[in-house]
Parts: structure tokens; C-alpha cells; sequence
């Protein structure tokens, strides 16, 4: 597997994909800063949201048995999950109980993070992506590249040669209004068929026991009234405590995410409609243990928007498959350590801690600064490789010892100046595309005692 | 008022001429400013690497040379922030100040005898700008100021403008701008780009770590476009 340096540079290879994905990426930005500066409330909302979910996350606990309780009580079976595993084994059980062979899906990113396709797919079960990004890159083998905008990577050419190959859309075609349209026939018979519908959770309501999804397709709620079986998969996270808060962040998603005033379907499920089944699985899978670390607790307030992604001008330019983890992007880099942090331990380097991030969020998660505590974090736990320690290590002694710094300073412009060559070169990634800068013949230092 | 010049370390050995620029520009405002020799660095770049614990040596060393002083004035963001959120002193942390900031805020500057008369690109640095707040930024929803242009307000002749996406990052990022160096160069690319759009002269900010990070490109590129810091113009008889 490619770290995420290696990954970038890949990308950045085609430098005419790169430019169309930032501005495709930075389009997006700029559509959320124009809707959320015509609010005057803007900051007092993002204020709200952040602590109602502080509030939350201090007490999760008795907010998930407050909604257990009560959605229970409106005839949802509901279930807990330690870790993906065990929420892949309850979500199979649930399925083979009701025979299906082939199950529709809504976009989820909590399914995309316990690799529930995979799973179910070993087991014989046909899962069927209905959001029409999340299609594409399931025809692809691919996973999603942004959590909003699953297929952001390709261009319209490239969904018109995949449906080519997977929907016999005819070759060259890459109208997005006939391929969207051979999408929808095709998923029109698996939503007709499926007996089990899975969607994903946008926001869980403890006082009512009901749960909110919000889609711009229809495709999720396409797929919970037609199917026998509804299963919701929530991270323990998506708690609010009551329906009243919902308008905080109802406002505050769609702004952030793509500019659109409000999701097109802000669908609330409540109870499961006569003869049909309802489940609801709350999973674990690591947050309460992300949960008690002080520096990384309110990475939980997270609501899934991206807006990080399409600010970020490392994201705009590596593209998402960089980050190697179902969730890209800035936030994608602070959560991904809880989960494997020998693995990710490259990607609270992939920013330069512009802090772009942490100001356009609207749960006002300081996404930069801890970006800055998993270095730590990471370098403590022995993860760098050896040439880094070294290196730190020595620069550390040298800034801690002012005649040696002087000293240090004085040989490297002396080399700068008369031998160029020893730092211009290929083994200099600063010299690689950027030339050095002049080295000047004395140092401040030694200017300043002159001139006395 | 007992003023310190801090003159971080790569200023110290590749840009002396922006040290120079402070120093001067402090005293021709009335301000007497010591420099204590045996400074170094302020321990960002190994912080940044994830080596905080690391930087133990370099602090003492900076707490030793500034202790006594009521200001530290510095000529960049980003190694004045640094100190700020992390420099475990907190006497330290709350003297140091940004030479624009330690402008507008303290001394409360109305009047420049500075001439510049050039048009310029202005690039305000992301540690400066969100972090130490000297300037607006285009995520939140506030009324915009820049302490950087109210500064160049007072300067004769010269002519500042903003590239398209006036707060984009660089890209030079500390250990970044080697570790990530595809992404950093990349991101400088596109910044320069922006800024020639403009048609301008120079390429002036308050950071010169992003200062030099975009002259390496330009350069590269073999342009006539040069970097200045904004000392430098504000210090430009």
C-alpha cells in the first residue's frame, strides 16, 4: 500500500486532473461560504451545534439507553455492536432470516468503515449500492474518494465507459443525463426485488426514538418503504438529545456540504409501517475509546459533511484515495489512528496545519490542532522511521546549543556558497521543483555584531 | 518597554536582510530593541514533526535569552504562534508578539515615512492569519480587517492586491514541504500562478518560511517576480 505522500505524488502526475479536481473540490467551498454568509447566525449555529454535541458526548451514555427506551417502545429492534464484526454477524443474522440473497443500500459511511460489502458478499448475499456515486465506484471495485461525493475522482468520460462495460450504455456516450437515467432502470428492478434495505444514520433522537437520514437521491428512502426489512447502522456518535436540536444542525449539514439550503429528503423514521420490520444497530467500533482521550474526544461531534474535504488544499490536490481509509480527508487523518495507528501514521502529516479546516466546520471540531496531537502521539508510540528520530534528535541539539547552531549555520552557507552541488541534487527533495535560497555571505547575528 | 528581537533561526542565516529591516523599522519608531545573542530556533519544526517532547533543550534556551524582556517581537507568524500555543512558559507565551501585530496592537502605529511604489501580491500566511488573527479569513462568517493592509495603508506609492482565493495555503508546511513534497510544490504552484494573474512586482507577506517555499518556484520557473517581507516595504525609504 501506497503511504499517503507516495499516493499524492501518483496523482499529481496528471496535473490536468489535478487542476479539475481542485476546482471541482474548491467550486463546492465556494458555494458553501456564499450560503452561510446569508445567514447572520451563521457562527452562533455552528456555537449551538458544537456544544449540543459536547453536551452529548458527556453524556452518551444515558442518551443511547434514553433512545433504546424509546424506540423500542415504537416497535424498533434494537441492537448494540462492540466492533465491526459483530455489527457485520447481527446485520448477516438479520438477513438470513428473511432469506434475501440481495439487499439495497444507501449510502453509509459506517458500512464503508466495517467493510460490510466485503463481508456479506463472502457470504453469498449481493449487496446493491443505490446512491448513484457509491454505484459507480462499487461497478469500479473502488471505494468511495469523499464521504459526500463518493465519485468526485471521476469525470462524466469515466462513468461513460464504466456503464459501458457494466450497463451496456452505448460506448463514448457520457450525457449525465442518459447515463443517470440508465442508472436508475437498472437499480429499479433491485429495489423492486430486495426484501432488506440497509441505510445509514445522519442523526439519532433520544427523546423520540426515532432516527433522521438525509439524501439529496430519494434512493434511501426508495429502498426503506419498498422493502420488508429496514436496517439502520449508526455509529454510537449520531446521538442528539432532542428533536428540537435537529433544526440546529439540519441548517448547518447541507450549508456545509454542498451549499444547498437543506438535504433534498431529511426523511425521519420513527416506527416500522404495518408488516414491516425495522432495525436499528448502534455500533461501537472504537469510539468510546476515542472517547476517552481528552485530546481527540470532540472528533465524535463530527456530522459527516465534508466541508473539510473541500477546503482542504492538500485534499483538492492528492484526491481521496490518498488517505488509504474509507474517511479521507482532514478529519478522515484524526479519526483513522484510533482505528490502526502503525497504519495511518502517515496521515496526520498529510496537512500543513493551514487550520482551514477547523474554521469551516460547523461542529467546530479543531480538526488542525489535533492533526498536531496525533504527531505527537504517533512519535511517542515509536513510529517514525529511524532516519527521522535521528534527524530530530540532532536538530533538537543543535537548537538547544547556540555556538553549535552558529557553527552549523556558518558551514552550511560556506557549502551553499562555494559547493551548490552538495545540496542541489536529486537526493534534496526541496531541489527537486524549487531552487534554494541565495546563501547569504554573513547571518544576522554576525551583521548585528559588527554594527555595534 | 523592554523589547527583544527574536530573529528565527533560517531568518538568522538565509534571510538576514528581513531581521535587518525589523531592527531598523523598530528604531526609527522610538523603540529600543535588544538582541540577545544566543538565540536559536523556537522549536516548531520538530513540534511540527511530532517531536514536542523532543524540544526540551531549544525552549530553555529561548526562555534563557528572553526571559527578561516585556515584548518579543519577531518577524513571522508562524514561529510566533508556535510559541505561543506551545512554549511552556507561560511568561514566554504571552510576550511574543508578530512584528504587524506588535505594530497595530501595541505600539499603535498611524504614521510610516515608507515608500514603496510598486504594485504587490499580498499573501497572508495561514498561521498569521487564522492563527494569530491578523487578519480575516474567508471561512467564517466576520467582518473583514487585515492589520497587514491597515499597515501598507501607510506606506507612499505602493499598490496591494489579493490573488483569487485570497487565503489558500501555500503549501510549505514546515517538514511538510519535503515529507509531502509532490502536494507541496504543487500547492505553490498554484499559489504563484494566482499571484502572477495579477500582474505585480512582488510577493510580499508577513511569513518568510512561505516567502521562501514560493521564491524557490519562482525562481525555478525563471521568473523576474520577487519575494519581499512586509517589513521590507514598511522599512522601504
Amino acid at each position: 500500500m501506497l503511504n499517503h505522500a507516495e499516493a499524492s505524488e501518483k496523482f499529481i502526475e496528471d496535473a490536468e486532473r489535478t487542476t479539475w479536481h481542485d476546482e471541482t473540490l474548491w467550486f463546492v467551498r465556494s458555494k458553501r461560504d456564499k450560503v452561510s454568509k446569508l445567514l447572520p447566525e451563521w457562527e452562533a449555529l455552528r456555537e449551538q451545534a458544537s456544544l449540543i454535541k459536547d453536551h452529548t458526548l458527556a453524556n452518551l451514555g444515558q442518551y443511547l439507553i434514553e433512545f433504546e427506551s424509546n424506540a423500542q417502545k415504537n416497535g424498533i429492534k434494537v441492537h448494540w455492536a462492540k466492533d465491526a464484526q459483530e455489527h457485520n454477524e447481527i446485520v448477516h443474522s438479520i438477513i438470513s432470516k428473511h432469506g434475501g440473497k440481495a439487499l439495497v443500500k444507501s449510502k453509509s459511511m459506517l458500512t464503508e468503515e466495517c467493510h460490510l460489502n466485503e463481508f456479506l458478499t463472502k457470504k453469498g448475499v449481493e449487496v446493491v449500492d443505490t446512491d448513484l456515486g457509491e454505484r459507480i465506484v462499487q461497478f469500479r471495485n473502488e471505494v468511495p474518494s469523499h464521504i459526500v461525493l463518493p465519485a468526485i475522482h471521476l469525470k462524466k468520460e469515466d462513468v461513460g465507459e464504466t456503464f459501458h462495460e457494466f450497463l451496456g450504455t452505448p460506448k463514448g456516450n457520457k450525457d449525465p443525463q442518459f447515463l443517470t437515467e440508465a442508472a436508475r432502470q437498472h437499480l429499479r428492478g433491485y429495489f423492486l426485488g430486495a426484501n432488506v434495505a440497509i441505510t445509514g444514520v445522519n442523526f439519532a433522537v433520544a427523546e423520540t426514538g426515532e432516527f433522521v437520514v438525509c439524501t439529496n437521491e430519494g434512493n434511501a428512502d426508495m429502498g426503506a418503504h419498498l422493502a420488508k426489512v429496514h436496517i439502520a447502522c449508526m455509529g454510537i456518535e449520531k446521538m442528539i438529545p432532542k428533536r428540537k436540536d435537529l433544526g440546529v444542525f439540519l441548517r448547518l449539514l447541507a450549508r456545509s456540504a454542498t451549499g444547498q439550503l437543506i438535504t433534498t429528503y431529511s426523511s425521519h423514521f420513527a416506527k416500522p409501517r404495518k408488516g414491516q420490520e425495522m432495525h436499528i444497530i448502534l455500533v461501537d467500533n472504537g469510539r468510546t475509546r476515542q472517547l476517552a482521550r481528552d485530546e481527540f474526544r470532540n472528533s465524535l461531534k463530527c456530522i459527516r459533511c465534508a466541508a473539510c474535504f473541500n477546503t482542504c488544499p492538500v485534499y483538492r490536490r492528492s484526491g481521496g484515495h490518498s488517505y488509504h481509509q474509507p474517511v479521507a480527508g482532514p478529519i478522515g487523518s484524526i479519526l483513522a489512528p484510533n482505528f490502526d495507528k502503525s497504519a495511518n501514521v502517515d496521515l496526520p502529516f498529510a496537512s500543513t496545519l493551514c487550520g482551514s479546516c477547523s474554521n469551516v466546520c460547523p461542529v467546530k471540531i479543531n480538526i488542525h490542532e489535533q492533526l498536531w496531537f496525533w504527531r505527537q502521539d504517533l512519535m511517542k508510540d515509536g513510529l517514525a522511521p529511524l532516519g527521522k528520530s535521528l534527524s530530530m534528535k540532532g536538530m533538537a541539539f543543535m537548537f538547544s546549543n547556540p555556538t553549535i547552531f552558529k557553527m552549523a549555520g556558518y558551514m552550511g552557507r560556506l557549502v551553499m556558497r562555494f559547493a551548490p552541488f552538495i545540496v542541489n541534487n536529486s537526493f534534496n527533495p526541496w531541489f527537486k521543483q524549487r531552487e534554494m535560497p541565495e546563501a547569504p555571505k554573513e547571518s544576522f547575528q554576525s551583521w548585528y555584531k559588527n554594527r555595534k | 518597554m523592554r523589547v527583544a528581537l527574536f530573529v528565527p533561526c533560517y531568518v538568522d542565516q538565509f534571510y538576514p536582510q528581513v531581521a535587518v529591516a525589523t531592527l531598523e523599522l523598530l528604531e526609527k519608531l522610538g523603540v529600543e530593541v535588544h538582541v540577545p545573542s544566543n538565540q536559536t530556533c523556537c522549536g516548531q519544526p520538530m513540534a511540527n514533526a511530532g517531536f514536542a517532547s523532543s524540544t526540551e533543550g531549544c525552549d530553555t534556551n529561548f526562555f534563557k535569552n528572553f526571559e527578561g524582556f516585556d515584548y518579543i517581537v519577531g518577524p513571522t507568524g508562524s514561529c510566533i504562534l508556535h510559541l505561543k500555543e506551545h512554549h511552556p512558559s507561560e511568561k514566554i507565551r504571552s510576550s511574543v508578539y508578530e512584528i504587524c501585530e506588535f505594530l497595530v496592537d501595541v505600539l499603535k502605529v498611524k504614521s510610516l515615512s515608507a515608500n514603496f511604489p510598486h504594485k504587490i501580491g499580498l499573501h497572508q500566511s495561514c498561521h498569521g492569519q487564522r492563527g494569530l488573527r491578523l487578519s480575516s479569513m474567508t471561512e467564517l462568517n466576520e467582518a473583514p480587517f487585515s492589520k497587514l493592509a491597515q499597515l501598507l495603508d501607510l506606506v507612499k506609492g505602493v499598490e496591494y492586491v489579493y490573488p483569487e482565493r485570497a487565503d489558500e495555503c501555500c503549501g510549505f508546511g514546515g517538514t511538510f514541504c519535503v515529507t509531502e513534497e509532490a502536494v507541496s510544490v504543487r500547492m505553490g504552484q498554484d499559489r504563484v500562478e494566482s499571484h502572477l494573474k495579477n500582474e505585480i512586482e512582488f510577493i510580499v507577506g508577513g511569513d518568510t518560511s512561505c516567502l521562501m517555499h514560493m521564491e524557490g518556484i519562482l525562481k525555478r520557473q525563471g521568473s523576474k517576480v520577487q519575494v519581499k517581507h512586509i517589513v521590507e516595504i514598511l522599512n522601504h525609504a
